[in-house]
Order: C-alpha cells, then sequence, then structure tokens
C-alpha cells in the first residue's frame, strides 16, 4: 500500500519532525496547524528539521528546500485533510482539545482513512469512541525527533482491525521503522516506564542528593541510555511531560504519578527545555 | 565578509561548548560525539551557533558531522567556510 499524502495534524515540537520525516523518505505531507501563523512557523520548523537530519543521521537522504516544498503543504485549514489517505493526529495532550478535532476529522476524511493517534498517554479506545470508525484507529507512540528513530511503539485499541494494523504496519515500512504493536492502557508501556524515571530524576533534584548533569550522566555512562532523564524531558519539553504525568494520575490515581513540584514549577515559569533554550539544562542556541 | 581565522574562532567556539554541556575538562581536539560528550542532537545548536556567530550560510554540503566533532575542528571549519564565502 502506497500513500499518496498524508495529514500530520499538530506541528509542534514533535509533529514538525514526523512531517519532516515523511518528506525525507518521499511521502507527500500535508502539516495542518491552528492559525496561519503557526503554519508559517511550522514550516519554518519542519524544513530546519529537513536540512539538519541527514547531519544528524547521515543515512537520511539530502534534500534540497525547493524538493521539500514540492513534497510539502503546510495550511491551518484542517477541510484540507480530506485530500488525504491516512490521518497522523499531534495535537496537545489534552482531550477537550483532542475529543473535538476527533469528531471534526471524522466528518471531514473519507469512510476508508485511518486515525493514527500519536499520542503520549490517551487510551486510543477513549479516541476510537470519539469517531464513527473505532476499528480505524489507532495509536503510534512516535518519538522526537522522529526521522532518528528506527521503532515505533504502535498501539491497538480495542476496536483496531487487522486492515487498520496493515495499514500503519505499511506506512512505516515506508519510513523505514520496525513497529511494536502493544496493547491499549493510559501511557501504553513507554511513557508508563519513561515518566516515572524522568518524575523522580527531578525529584533527586529537588531533594539536592546530585546536579542535573551528574543525574544524566549516571544514566548515560552506567546504564548506557543515550540520554539522560532530565536530558529526555528537556527534548520532549518540560510542559508536555507534565501533562502527561497528569494524564497517567488522572486514569491510573496512582501517586507515583504525581508530577513533582520542580517539573510543575518548571513548566509554569516557561522553563520548558530546548524549545524554550531553557530547561534542566541550557540551550543557548536556542534562546528566544 | 570578514576573514576569520581558526586562532580567532577557537575561542568563541570553545566559550560556547563550555557553557552550553557544562563539564570541565574537555580538551579542543576531543571528539564530543564520539566520547559521548554530547549526543547528536548538539550537533544542531553547534550548527545553529557558528552560523549566527560568524555569519555563515551552510550548505548541506557543510552539514558533515566531521567538520563539528571537536572544537578544533568546528574552528577550522569556520575558518575554511569564511576564507571561501564571496567578499
Amino acid at each position: 500500500m502506497s500513500f499518496r499524502r498524508v495529514a500530520v495534524v499538530g506541528v509542534g515540537n514533535i509533529g514538525s519532525t514526523v512531517v519532516a520525516d515523511l518528506v525525507l523518505h518521499g511521502v507527500p505531507a500535508l502539516g495542518v496547524e491552528s492559525t496561519p501563523a503557526a503554519a508559517e512557523a511550522a514550516q519554518a520548523a519542519v524544513l530546519k528539521a529537513i536540512r539538519f537530519a541527514p547531519l544528524l543521521l547521515p543515512a537520511l537522504p539530502k534534500i534540497s528546500r525547493n524538493e521539500a516544498l514540492a513534497r510539502l503543504r503546510l495550511t491551518s485549514d484542517l477541510s484540507e485533510v480530506s485530500d488525504c489517505d491516512f490521518i497522523i493526529e499531534n495535537v496537545t495532550e489534552d482531550w477537550a482539545v483532542k475529543e473535538p478535532l476527533y469528531r471534526r476529522l471524522d466528518e471531514l476524511a473519507a469512510p476508508g482513512v485511518c486515525f493514527g493517534a500519536n499520542t503520549s498517554c490517551i487510551a486510543i479506545g477513549r479516541i476510537a469512541a470519539a469517531t464513527r470508525r473505532p476499528d480505524r484507529v489507532v495509536g503510534m507512540h512516535l518519538m522526537n525527533p522522529a526521522y532518528l528513530k528506527p521503532t515505533v511503539e504502535v498501539i491497538r485499541g480495542q476496536e483496531t482491525s487487522d486492515q487498520t494494523l496493515q495499514a500503519v504496519n505499511s506506512l512505516f515500512a515506508q519510513l523505514g521503522k520496525q513497529a511494536v504493536v502493544v496493547g491499549d492502557m493510559p501511557g501504553f508501556v513507554s511513557n508508563r516506564i519513561s515518566h516515572l524515571f524522568m518524575n523522580e530524576a527531578a525529584l533527586v533534584l529537588q531533594d539536592g542528593l546530585a546536579s542535573a548533569d551528574q543525574i544524566d550522566l549516571i544514566f548515560r555512562n552506567c546504564f548506557g541510555h543515550k540520554m539522560g532523564p532530565l536530558a529526555t524531558a528537556d527534548l520532549i519539553g518540560v510542559d508536555t511531560v507534565v501533562r502527561s504525568l497528569d494524564v497517567l494520575y488522572d486514569a491510573y490515581r496512582d501517586p507515583k504519578y504525581k508530577a513533582c513540584a520542580l517539573l510543575r514549577s518548571m513548566a509554569d515559569s516557561g522553563r520548558c527545555g530546548v524549545k524554550t533554550g531553557r530547561g534542566f539544562h541550557s540551550y543557548p542556541a536556542f534562546l528566544p | 565578509m570578514t576573514t576569520v581565522s581558526a586562532d580567532s574562532a577557537q575561542p568563541i567556539i570553545r566559550q560556547f561548548i563550555h557553557s552550553a554541556i557544562n563539564l570541565d575538562g574537555v580538551k579542543d581536539d576531543d571528539n564530543l560525539f564520539a566520547a559521548g560528550i554530547v549526543n547528536s542532537l548538539f550537533a544542531v545548536q553547534l550548527t545553529t551557533f557558528v552560523e549566527t556567530r560568524f555569519g555563515l550560510e551552510l550548505g548541506m554540503e557543510d552539514l558533515d558531522i566531521e567538520n563539528f566533532k571537536s572544537i578544533a575542528a568546528t574552528a577550522a571549519f569556520v575558518a575554511r567556510k569564511a576564507a571561501a564565502a564571496p567578499a
């Protein structure tokens, strides 16, 4: 199955890397943002990601700005998704935002089109129930930056059909990715575990046991992780991590998912990581 | 374009890298990526800094990790690129 055009709704921090991944692999992409200004900013972010991707992973193709633009369209008009044969939803991790969006997408998209929910924590069954095509809704937890990751956590909801899994496998095969299909509970496998690491690492810092550099160094050099938990939180966005922890806490009512005070205060004060130039670590080249 | 020598670029790049990674003991010839001092995403920060600070426009062929693998390599790249830029 080849895809004529894939829509990505929500082209923010990770969405821009998903669009870049599609374009780099020759899949025409439509990115949808909430306003014309946001769409313009998203286009710049996508082009930047496409430009730098081969520096980070030399196996990726080097494509010119014009080649990229020929495969890429950014818009603030959601109705343009009606021309796409797969839709990846990638908006803020907030049910109040996602639910009305899915109802609208369900009206706009052709009946056979599958929806891939790139959610961090919200159960796929809940999302599927907001549509009249629950069998065509699948979870896909793409990680940041999407074009560097060879594996995707794919979440099969109670209603997700075999055909939908085939479609998503086919899409990821085109992107050179392997899908690991897991069951459907909030946070799935990756975030149920990773957010505990990030939250506890922030608590260790809050308690004064070690510096942010020391905490991340232990994870890199002792555990062999590519990044420490605090650098990972910076990359994801500290505000996004807090939102995901809130979703996990709401779902499980388990205090282990309560975001620590330091994380919440950093999110409230805009110390959100790479995207704001400052988080647990500093990113001077990205300061506004 | 003002000519930039590797010698003049090196302390500027060194200061940027030291302030960004907050680690002592990084030498000018240390391979930042191979030694795991930074992850590959740092390359985006470094190239963005190089473009902005030295007013260089990097083409696709310039975006090679070899050009940015160490403080010294980055300084040498900046000097080469500045020398090749039209006046």
